[in-house]
Parts: structure tokens; sequence; C-alpha cells
């Protein structure tokens, strides 16, 4: 061997180890920027997940307190059998402060109370017939401006022109603080009360008990349905073009945007049909449409996952397709349908924008008494309370949607928990 | 009798149906002993006749229900004097609503016409024969049903194959639904979109640039021209959907690769389920976050770096949309990756290729086509969305490319149009119908080739 060879070859090695230690530098920086790249994208979802939770929370969770104003009313009997409970609210207020005189300061002062108030001591004195002809002190609601205020969501340093609160009323604000007679507490008419045009009365009940009604109707009909129509395309079905088409439908149909569900509920149900609109019967036909695919699909899934010796042991003892699947295979999937029931019903509850095409987007104070009458459903009231100009339906707003997230996240829960429990592997 | 008072009492006469058709099985075998001369079990025959008792009057019931109002309005109609019969329908739906409040109590019998009045009669009478005939009737089919199938009961009977063959059919039913869904989601946006293209022409609604539905009520009104030119609705919706798919699909695609390939066991635990929680998010929370928070930080964003963003502006929106598909694409994402199989990894990984060379030239170039099904699939998600842009977008008719802008869309247009009341005679409703019918036929292509796609991806693989 000779020596110039050998070193050629050495010094070649050489150079392509420099090369490939060049380029495996470079390729591993592309590694750990792409490997970065994935980091980002996980933590920017997270942080997207993080900022709303931390804006809806921030925003709403005052809602639940309520400033109340206490104040010595005298149930004069004669105004308590003329009803004017307002006049009640007034003359404590000036029994507070005497001094305050003129049209216009004294419209100031009431301005401190909710017109609510008047409603409350009616109420009270309806319970408590005894009270008419005493004294007794008494919290009432403050106005929704004083509850921004204490709450600190208006600024009490900005100019007087930039508040709805004027230097009077701060004035007269901190003296009933000095005397101890504001008080917050729990705030138990948001989930008790109805609509209201005034947000410190405004609740939660009407649409709690809609979006109830709603989901009924739609629970019972896709339910039972979605089941039958995933039994019949798992197990009975012949392969054939109406099973064909029937799939295409369903996947479909699943796809297709929500509102467009809400054209058709306006023009058959409601137009054809004479369903009445704004009604949880009509807002429930619509979603039972919407979910069906879903409980569709997860019943299948469901049904397919019974091992088929199961069915071949039925069927071998002598059962009809039809026994076997009621008797054997039904109960085996009950676990998985209910947990694809569930999830699509916690769909159902989030939705809105079908029901805005059937009406149910209309102010309505009363709480629903049936499937018939007027009602809203939570997301709508969400809805609508967003479009209100009020400051202070800002905080209703998140409020509704915090309990509107944990009602999805009890159900999403249940949803869990059945599947961890009754699930089996086979 | 009330409708729910009739289908219980339908129930309990079923129930009744049950026991006479066990019992005359039974009986005609000579009692529970001697059972297994039947054909079927006992409980069948009770089934059989049940069934019979019960079904044929429900459809009686649910036909009376569907058709009640319509019978009742072409009979008052027909009776009233020829001069209102005459009125153009616009009209004659004003009398005939007059008719309905006063029959429902809502209004006082003296503020309304005595035409009006009398045809309120006159629908209460029917109303009420209707009630009793559709009560009668139904009873009648039930009885007859039970009391046919009772009779026919014979020990040979195969009773149990004719309930297994009822109960297919229900079955059956109850899967053609879907069918009939897709039916009534054309026929509603088709038809009342024939009405409106027969006041509108359909160039231009497909071709013009002017979008301004409100009618003009003078002729003097400012900004009331009754335009339907939706080319502006469609590049709102365009630019606020790609916006949205320039959010979701990097981030949703880079997040199902970095949680498949990548994390740690216990990161992907982790991380997931927060993941999928805004797939749970609906959506009219995100339409107020995007209103809240989303775009005043955007409008101060831009008056920091000195640009104009409007209140409502497409970036808004959009950015906000994207982050609600984000979960869409990274679990689709995340199934395609997943169904690549592990020998063409090692083959790269053998012939010594880094991860992430492995991932962008194997990896994703064998899952493409289902990704690309998947973002189709977002895509028409994106397009279909509607509360956030209800709440986060703009109203007014803007054409332009300006993210920072206001723009409209057509689900916003569609809301707008429908929510309040509705005419069904004036083009402004139905030029609703009309836009839906865009967004059906434009989501449907969408998701038909989206699945069709995923659908040969995954036959690839299996």
């Amino acid at each position: 061997m000779n020596r110039p060879e050998l070193q050629t070859v050495a010094a070649s090695q050489q150079r392509v180890r420099e090369r490939v230690g060049r380029s495996l530098r470079r390729r591993y920086r592309a590694e750990r920027r792409f490997r970065a790249c994935g980091l980002g994208a996980v933590l920017a979802g997270v942080l997207a997940v993080g900022g709303l939770f931390v804006s809806i929370v921030s925003t709403g969770y005052s809602v639940f307190w309520q400033t109340r104003i206490t104040l010595d009313i005298q149930f004069v009997p004669e105004a308590v059998r003329a009803g004017d409970f307002t006049a009640l609210v007034r003359a404590a207020l000036r029994q507070q402060f005497p001094e305050v005189e003129g049209r216009q300061d004294l419209r100031q002062l009431y301005g401190l109370i909710s017109d609510g108030a008047g409603y409350e001591l009616r109420d009270r004195v309806a319970a408590e017939p005894g009270l008419s002809g005493t004294t007794a002190a008494i919290a009432l609601l403050a106005a929704d401006d004083v509850d921004q205020l204490r709450k600190g969501r208006s600024d009490r340093h900005a100019p007087e022109a930039e508040r709805i609160i004027s230097d009077r009323q701060l004035a007269w604000l901190d003296e009933l603080d000095r005397r101890q007679r504001i008080h917050r507490q729990f705030n138990r008419e948001f989930f008790t009360a109805g609509d209201s045009r005034e947000p410190e009365q405004a609740g939660i009940r009407g649409a709690l008990v809609g979006s109830f009604l709603t989901l009924l109707v739609t629970l019972l009909l896709s339910f039972p349905i979605g089941v039958a129509a995933a039994v019949y395309l798992e197990e009975f079905a012949p392969r054939n073009r109406l099973t064909d088409l029937i799939e295409v439908n369903i996947n479909n149909l699943a796809a297709v945007p929500s509102i467009v569900f809400g054209l058709l509920g306006l023009a058959v149900f409601i137009q054809f049909f004479g369903v009445p609109r704004s009604a949880p019967l009509a807002g429930g036909l619509v979603l039972t449409l919407m979910t069906l695919p879903t409980i569709i699909i997860a019943s299948r899934a469901a049904i397919r996952a019974v091992p088929p010796s199961i069915r071949e042991a039925a069927l071998g003892m002598g059962a009809s397709p039809l026994q076997m699947v009621a008797h054997h295979v039904l109960p085996l999937a009950l676990p998985g349908m209910l947990t694809g029931a569930i999830i699509g019903m916690a769909r159902a509850l989030g939705e809105s924008a079908p029901l805005l095409m059937i009406g149910m987007v209309a102010f309505i104070a009363d709480v629903p008494a049936g499937a018939l009458s007027p009602a809203t459903v939570l997301p709508v009231q969400v809805f609508l309370w967003a479009d209100s100009p009020e400051p202070a339906f800002l905080e209703r707003t998140s409020g509704a949607i915090i309990v509107l997230l944990v009602f999805l996240l009890l159900m999403n829960a249940a949803a869990v928990i059945l599947r961890q429990k009754f699930e089996r592997r086979w | 009798m009330q409708t729910s008072t009739l289908i219980l009492v339908l129930l309990a006469l079923s129930a009744v149906a049950y026991q006479l058709g066990r019992g005359r099985a039974l009986q005609l075998v000579g009692g529970p002993r001697r059972r297994r001369d039947l054909h079927s079990l006992p409980a069948y025959y009770g089934l059989l006749t049940a069934v019979w008792c019960g079904l044929p009057a429900l459809v009686v019931v649910a036909g009376w229900q569907l058709l009640d109002d319509r019978i009742l309005t072409a009979l008052v109609v027909d009776e009233m004097p020829a001069g209102t019969r005459a009125l153009p329908p616009g009209e004659l739906s004003l009398v005939l609503n007059d008719v309905r409040n006063l029959v429902a109590g809502n209004v006082a019998a003296e503020s309304v016409t005595p035409a009006v009045a009398a045809a309120a009669q006159r629908w209460r009478r029917l109303d009420a024969l209707g009630h009793l005939g559709a009560s009668g009737l139904t009873l009648a089919v039930a009885l007859a049903g039970g009391w046919l199938a009772w009779r026919r009961i014979t020990p040979r009977l195969p009773a149990r194959n004719h309930v297994e063959r009822i109960a297919e059919r229900v079955l059956l039913g109850c899967s053609l639904i879907a069918i009939l869904t897709t039916i009534g989601i054309v026929l509603s946006v088709l038809w009342e979109s024939i009405q409106f293209f027969r006041l509108v022409p359909v160039s231009e609604f497909v071709f013009g640039t002017q979008w301004s539905p409100q009618l003009a009520i003078r002729a003097d009104q400012v900004g009331s021209s009754g335009a339907f030119g939706a080319v502006p609705l469609f590049a709102g919706t365009l630019l606020i959907s790609a916006i949205a798919m320039l959010i979701a699909v990097p981030v949703g695609l880079f997040a199902a690769i970095y949680l498949a390939e990548y994390a740690s066991r216990r990161f992907r635990t982790l991380a997931k389920p927060v993941l999928e929680v805004l797939a749970g998010i609906p959506t009219v929370v995100y339409g107020f976050f995007a209103a809240l928070t989303v775009a005043p930080l955007l409008r101060l964003t831009g008056e920091r770096l000195g640009l104009e963003v409007a209140a409502e502006s497409a970036l808004a929106a959009g950015l906000v949309m994207g982050i609600m598909i984000i979960p869409f694409v990274s679990s689709l994402a995340d199934d395609m990756i997943t169904a690549v199989p592990q020998s063409l990894r090692d083959g790269s990984y053998g012939l010594g290729a880094t991860r992430s060379e492995t991932i962008r030239r194997v990896v994703l170039r064998a899952a493409l086509p289902g990704i690309v099904g998947g973002v189709l699939l977002a895509i028409s998600r994106a397009v279909g969305e509607t509360m956030i842009v209800v709440m986060a977008a703009g109203l007014s008719a803007n054409l332009t490319a300006n993210p920072l802008e206001a723009v409209t869309t057509v689900t916003v247009q569609i809301v707008t149009l429908l929510v309040g009341d509705q005419e069904f005679d004036s083009p402004k409703t139905l030029a609703a119908f009309a836009l839906g019918l865009v967004l059906f036929l434009v989501t449907l292509a969408l998701n038909i080739v989206a699945l069709q796609v995923v659908r040969r991806y995954r036959e690839q693989y299996e």
C-alpha cells in the first residue's frame, strides 16, 4: 500500500464527514424549529382557551353578588292598600337625606334605588301581611349604575361628565356607606327572575326553563328516532341504493350549517305546519333534526362495538333477529348510545343560530309555562343581553355564559363518567 | 279532547288491547299450560293487537295535528264575503290574523269588524267540530284496528313474524327521516328562492355589487334602494373564512403533529382535552368573546401602529372563528396522521431522515388527501358559521379586501333579514332564503367532496 493514496482517502473521508456534520447541524436546527412550531401551536391553543375563560370569568363573576341598600321603610297602610310601594321607597330615601330638595335633586336621589324595589316590597307585603303599619329595615335592590360603581366596574375618579353617577349621588352613596346601609349579598334574583329591560332585575330563570323544555322535546324525539335509525342501518338494512342514500344524507346533514336548519324550521314547521312561533316545541323540532345525525353516528358506533359472537350466540339459541337486537345488542350498546345522546344534547344546549330564525329571540319577561308558550333559551339570552347598550348587561351576559358553560361541563363530565364506568372493552 | 289526553287514552287502549290479545291467544289453546301449541310467545299476540290498535290511530292524530290549521283556514276563507276573499294574499293574511287573535282571546270582540267576528265565530265552531270529529275518528280507528287484529288471532297465526315486520318498517321509517330532512331543506329554500328570483333576476343577485335589502317606503328615502346584488356578501364571507383558515390550518395542523408525533404521553393527556374544550364552547360565547375582548384589543393595537381598525373588523371575527375551528382541524388531522402506517415512518428513519423530515416528506405526504378533506370540511364550517359573525362582524355590505374594515357575510344577512317580522311576499324576506340556498349548495358541495376524499383516503390504509 502506498501512503499518498491512503492520505487522499482519509482526506476525502474527512471532507465528507465535515459536510455531513454541517448538514446535520442544519438539519437538527430545522428539526428543533419544527418541533418548536408544533409546541407553539399547542400552546397557542391552550392560550386561546385560557384567554377566553379569563375574559368571560373576569367580567362575569361579579354577577353573583348584587348591591343592596338598606332603608327604613314605613309601611303606611294607605299606601299599602293603594299598592303605591314606590312612594314608600321614596319616603324612606327622603328620610335618609332630609336636606335634599328640588325636583332635579330628588330624582337623582330616587335614582339610587332600582325601579324594581317597589315590586320587591309588594311581594314582601303579600307574603307577610302583618308588615302593614309597621316600620322595617329592608335591603332594597340598588340601581344598576350604583351596583356597577360599587363593584368597581365604573371609575369613580373619572370626571363627572363621563360618569353616569353624578358627584351628588356619589356623596350620598358614601354617606349611606358610612351609615353601613350598603351591602352586597348573593344575587338570588339572577336565578329566579325572568328577563327584564333593567339589568339589575334581569335573571336567567326564563331562559333556563326555555332551554330545559326545548331540550326535553329534543331528547324525547331524537333519542328514540336516532337509536331506531342506527339499529336499522347496522342490523337490518340490506345494502342497496336506499340505504346508501340514507348514509350519505346522514353524513351530509352532520355538516350542514345550523342556520340552514333554522330556515327549514321557519318554512316547514312554522309556515307549513303552523307550530307556534317562539315556542320550545318549534325549537325542539329544529334541534331534533340537527342532533339526529350526531346521535345516529354515535349509536351506530356503539352497536358496532358489540362483538358478533354475542349476536351469533343469540341467533344460535333460536332468537329472531329482532329479539337478538332487543335482548342482547341494545342493552350492551346502551351506555355508548347514552354518551352520544348526552354529547348531542350538550351541542343542542349551546346552539342559538337556528333558534333566531324561528322567533326564540323575542324579549320575553315571563317564565314559559309549557312547550307551546313563547320562550327563549340560554344561548339566545346571551345573544340578546350582549346586544344591550347598558354597561351592566355586560356582567349579566358573562354571568349567563358562566352558567351555560357549567351546564355544558356537567353534561360532558356525565358523558365521560358514563363511558368510563359502563363501556366494556371486548 | 286535548291531543295529549287523546294520546294518553290511546296508550291506555293499547295496553288493554295487549292484555286482550294475549288472553285470547292463551284461551284459544286452552290456558297457559298449553302455550306450546301457539306459533309465537303469547306476548306477541298481545303486541300485535296493541300495535294494530295504537299505530293507525296515532297516524290519524298526527295527520290531524299537522293539517287542522290549514283545513280550518281554507274552510273559513271559503265562507268569507266575496270582497274579503278577493283581497291580495298579504291583506287576507292580516284579516286571518285578526280572526286567529280573536279566537285566541288576544283582542276584544268590540275592536274588530263584524265580518272578522263572524269568521271567528265560524272558526270556533269548526274547530270544536273538527276536534270532536278527529277524536271520534281516532277512537274509532283504534277500536276497529284492535278488534280486527283480536279477531284474527288463531293458534297458527305467526304473530311474532307480523310484529317483527312492523317493527322493521318502523325502524326503516326512522332512518328515512334523514332523507326527509334533506328534502325538507331543499324544498323550503328552493321554493322561497324561486319566488325571490321571480322578483329579482338571478344575474342581478349573483353578479350585482350593491346590497341594500331595505325597500324604500317613500320615494325620497336615503339608502333604501332595494338592491339585491350579493357579491359583497360573498366577498365578505370569503374574507372572514380565509382569515379563519389562515389561523386554524397552521395552528391546528402543527398542534396535531406535535401531539401525535412528539409529545410525551403525559403532555398529550393534558393538552388534548384542553384543545377539545374549544370545540365544546357554544358559538355565541365566541361571538361575545370577539366583540368584548378581541375587537377592542385589535382596535387598540391598530391605534398604536397608526392603523384605522373598524370596531367590527373582519379581522376580529375571522381571528375568533379561526380559534373555534382549531380543534376541528387538529382532531381531523390527528386521525389522519395516526392512520399512516408505522412502517412508512420506520422506512424513512432507516434511511437516516430526522423526525421532522419524516413528518414533512413521508407522513404528511401520505396523509395529505385526508388532511385536505378535513380542511374542506373546516371551510364549510367557517362559511356557515353564524353567531360569531352576527355578533362581531358588520351589517353594511362593503366590497373590500381590507381585513381591518367591517364586512358582512351571507349568514349575517340571513339573520338580520329574518329576525323580527317576516312577510313572505316581500323580496326582503325571500332574499334570505335565496342566500340560504347559496349557502346550502356551497357547503353541500364542499361536504360531498370532502367526505369522498376522506373516505377514499381511509380505504387506502385499511
